[in-house]
């Protein structure tokens, strides 16, 4: 996606129905977004989803926002290690049958 | 649970009530009740005072209970859903305690549109079936209707509701009268009956729920002045039923008044020997009170017994 | 326009709790700006059905549907073929969709999804705020184009009341006095003498104590 501020609520949900065991958005840091606010509007889709996630009984740890620049590698190897770590935790997605299913769509 | 009700300790006792009905007047005076009042005292075991009704402004029913009180008649105060929301409800019910009155009936209440105030706003924040739990509430759980406690002199009414065999749908009436009985209702006054094949089907199936023997039924009868009443009741009044053969009888009668007081007569006799499962009867002489000891008397229901 | 809220997607779920097949109907209507029942309101709403049920084991099935209004059978007549195989229909419109819904299709089980709250418009994106009482008898000219019906927390023709203080209404700091609005703008409008015109009670009948309501225009009806 060419900005976090396009990602759908729908997108983040279905990636769980179809399996996948986390997701976590990419946003570029509060204050340098291309479109002023597209990254504030992601940041806050991915709360509301989570409040969903809880609701409906499935956790909202499967799906976080993360604020980092394109510039970032170290930075964004840290994050992917922070949520598979965290993944690998909480075990497979409950919606799978297979419980060795994969981790991680990424936005 | 008993209270301090005579009515319910008639009924309690097995014995076949008798209420009749006095309406409050559109003027501050009080003569003309207590004239009723003395009427009827010694044939009735007590009387409801209506309130405001067909949504015409009259004398408050709980001020008229005092002036029946007064005269020696058991009142038996009618409330509305129509008029006040549950504040005002409960603020009444314990100021007509604080001034003896001890049985109440529950009620919707005709819609304004019939009476002299067709522009008014209703309230019908809670409606019959919740302030019959009201009541329950403030007097066997000593609570507002709220939940908050009432730390003392809760107000202990016997509690009355109606039932209205000639409304629609038939079959749902008898449940909805299961339900008030479920929310706490110990009597119940049924509309006039007119259609008496329509009242003995109602009451079987009344009797194969085993209501009648949950809660104290009254039947409803009115006497009729003339064969222009009945037309007038029966094109005009929904929720009733008034069959043809009876305007037909009181157009052929040489004496119509009689002839309402006879079919009154014979209608209460009728559904005390046939019809099982009542308990009491409530004459409803609609501008016509100083008939009802007659009626009593001719069926044998005189004199009625004594409670101190 | 009116202004809708989703229920607790837990109290929908309850609603359905015994069906394997589900329709949900949206409204391109009011709820769509609203953002309450649109189209992506309602894939959302039946994508965390899908995942609720799944958790409990229970699988479901949906469809996603949405209509152009739901308070036009024009529009719902498009459902006709979609509700054939399902156990029921949840409505995201308000609940004048449900009714219309629920008069069709006779014979199928139709749930609120939403809470019809008033009708009012935007303030900003995502804050919407109640304007208007729907008394079906306009006063607005008598009380500076401000709503005295449902702004002001007792509906009262004359106000204020007493409890007006600094411009807040008595039941809250966060709600405005809706007669201090009326009475400042008459004053900078110039009016205020007409605000000493006592105001009848009014006419209730125009409003829902007179019943359910309805409005023709015979010049468009064809038989």
């Amino acid at each position: 996606m060419p900005c976090s501020g396009t990602i759908d609520h729908r997108v983040i949900l279905h990636a769980f129905e179809d399996g996948a065991d986390g997701v976590f958005v990419a946003g570029c840091m509060e204050g340098d977004c291309h479109f002023l606010k597209g990254n504030i509007r992601g940041k806050k889709r991915v709360q509301y989803v989570k409040q969903i996630l809880d609701e409906i009984g499935f956790g909202s740890e499967r799906v976080e926002f993360f604020n980092l620049s394109a510039a970032q590698g170290q930075r964004f190897a840290e994050i992917v290690k922070e949520m598979t770590e965290r993944i690998m935790q909480l075990g497979p997605n409950p919606l799978t049958s297979n419980p060795d299913g994969k981790e991680g769509g990424i936005a | 649970m008993k209270t301090e009700s005579k009515l319910q300790q008639i009924l309690d006792n097995g014995q076949f009530g008798v209420t009749a009905e006095i309406g409050p007047p559109k003027h501050s005076s009080s003569e003309g009740m207590r004239h009723h009042a003395h009427m009827l005292k010694e044939h009735v075991d007590a009387t409801n005072i209506t309130d405001n009704q067909t949504a015409i402004v009259r004398l408050s029913s709980i001020a008229a209970g005092v002036h029946i009180l007064d005269s020696g008649i058991e009142p038996i105060v009618q409330m509305t859903c129509r008029d006040r929301n549950r504040i005002a409800m409960q603020s009444d019910l314990m100021g007509a305690y604080s001034l003896g009155m001890r049985n109440v009936l529950c009620l919707s209440g005709d819609h304004q549109q019939f009476g002299n105030h067709p522009t008014s706003k209703n309230v019908y924040d809670v409606d019959s079936m919740q302030l019959i739990q009201l009541l329950r509430r403030m007097r066997d759980e000593k609570k507002f209707f709220s939940g908050e406690e009432i730390k003392e002199h809760e107000p202990r009414f016997f509690i009355g509701a109606v039932a209205n065999p000639f409304a629609d749908p038939f079959e749902y009436r008898v449940a909805r009268l299961e339900k008030k009985v479920e929310a706490g209702a110990e009597f119940i006054q049924t509309q006039c009956i007119f259609d008496m094949e329509r009242f003995e089907r109602f009451m079987e199936m009344v009797r194969a729920r085993g209501i009648d023997e949950r809660v104290h039924i009254l039947a409803g009868v009115t006497p009729l002045k003339g064969w222009r009443a009945a037309k007038y009741i029966q094109n005009n009044v929904s929720g009733m039923i008034v069959p043809e053969e009876l305007v037909q009888r009181l157009k052929s009668a040489e004496d119509p008044k009689k002839e309402g007081v006879n079919i009154c007569v014979e209608q209460i006799k009728y559904i005390k020997e046939n019809i099982k499962g009542v308990h009491g009867v409530h004459i409803m002489a609609i501008a016509w009170e100083e008939v009802v000891p007659e009626i009593v008397e001719r069926c044998g229901l005189y004199p009625r017994p004594k409670i101190n | 326009m009116i202004i809708a809220q989703q229920k607790p997607v837990k109290d929908i779920a309850a609603m359905i709790s015994d069906c394997n097949k589900v329709l949900f109907v949206g409204c391109a209507g009011c709820v769509t700006v609203c953002l309450a029942g649109g189209e992506k309101e309602t894939e959302i709403l039946a994508s965390s059905l899908r995942i609720m049920r799944k958790l409990e084991h229970k699988p479901i099935e949906t469809v996603t549907f949405t209509a152009t209004r739901q308070c036009d059978p024009e529009y719902i007549v498009a459902l006709d073929n979609m509700v054939q195989e399902v156990d029921a229909i949840v409505s995201l419109a308000c609940g004048v969709g449900v009714q219309y819904l629920a008069e069709r299709f006779k014979d199928k089980w139709v749930v609120p999804a939403l809470d019809t709250k008033f009708i009012g418009g935007a303030t900003e994106h995502g804050v919407w705020e109640e304007k208007c009482g729907l008394c079906g008898d306009c006063v607005l000219h008598l009380t500076g184009g401000i709503c005295p019906i449902i702004r002001c927390s007792k509906s009262i023709l004359n106000g204020p009341c007493g409890g007006s203080q600094y411009g807040k209404c008595e039941i809250s700091k966060d709600v405005d006095c809706a007669w201090q609005l009326i009475y400042d703008r008459m004053t900078a409008l110039g009016k205020l003498d007409k605000l000493m015109e006592i105001q009848p009670p009014k006419d209730w009948t125009k409003s829902r104590d007179g019943g359910p309501r309805r409005a023709v225009r015979e010049d468009v009806m064809i038989g």
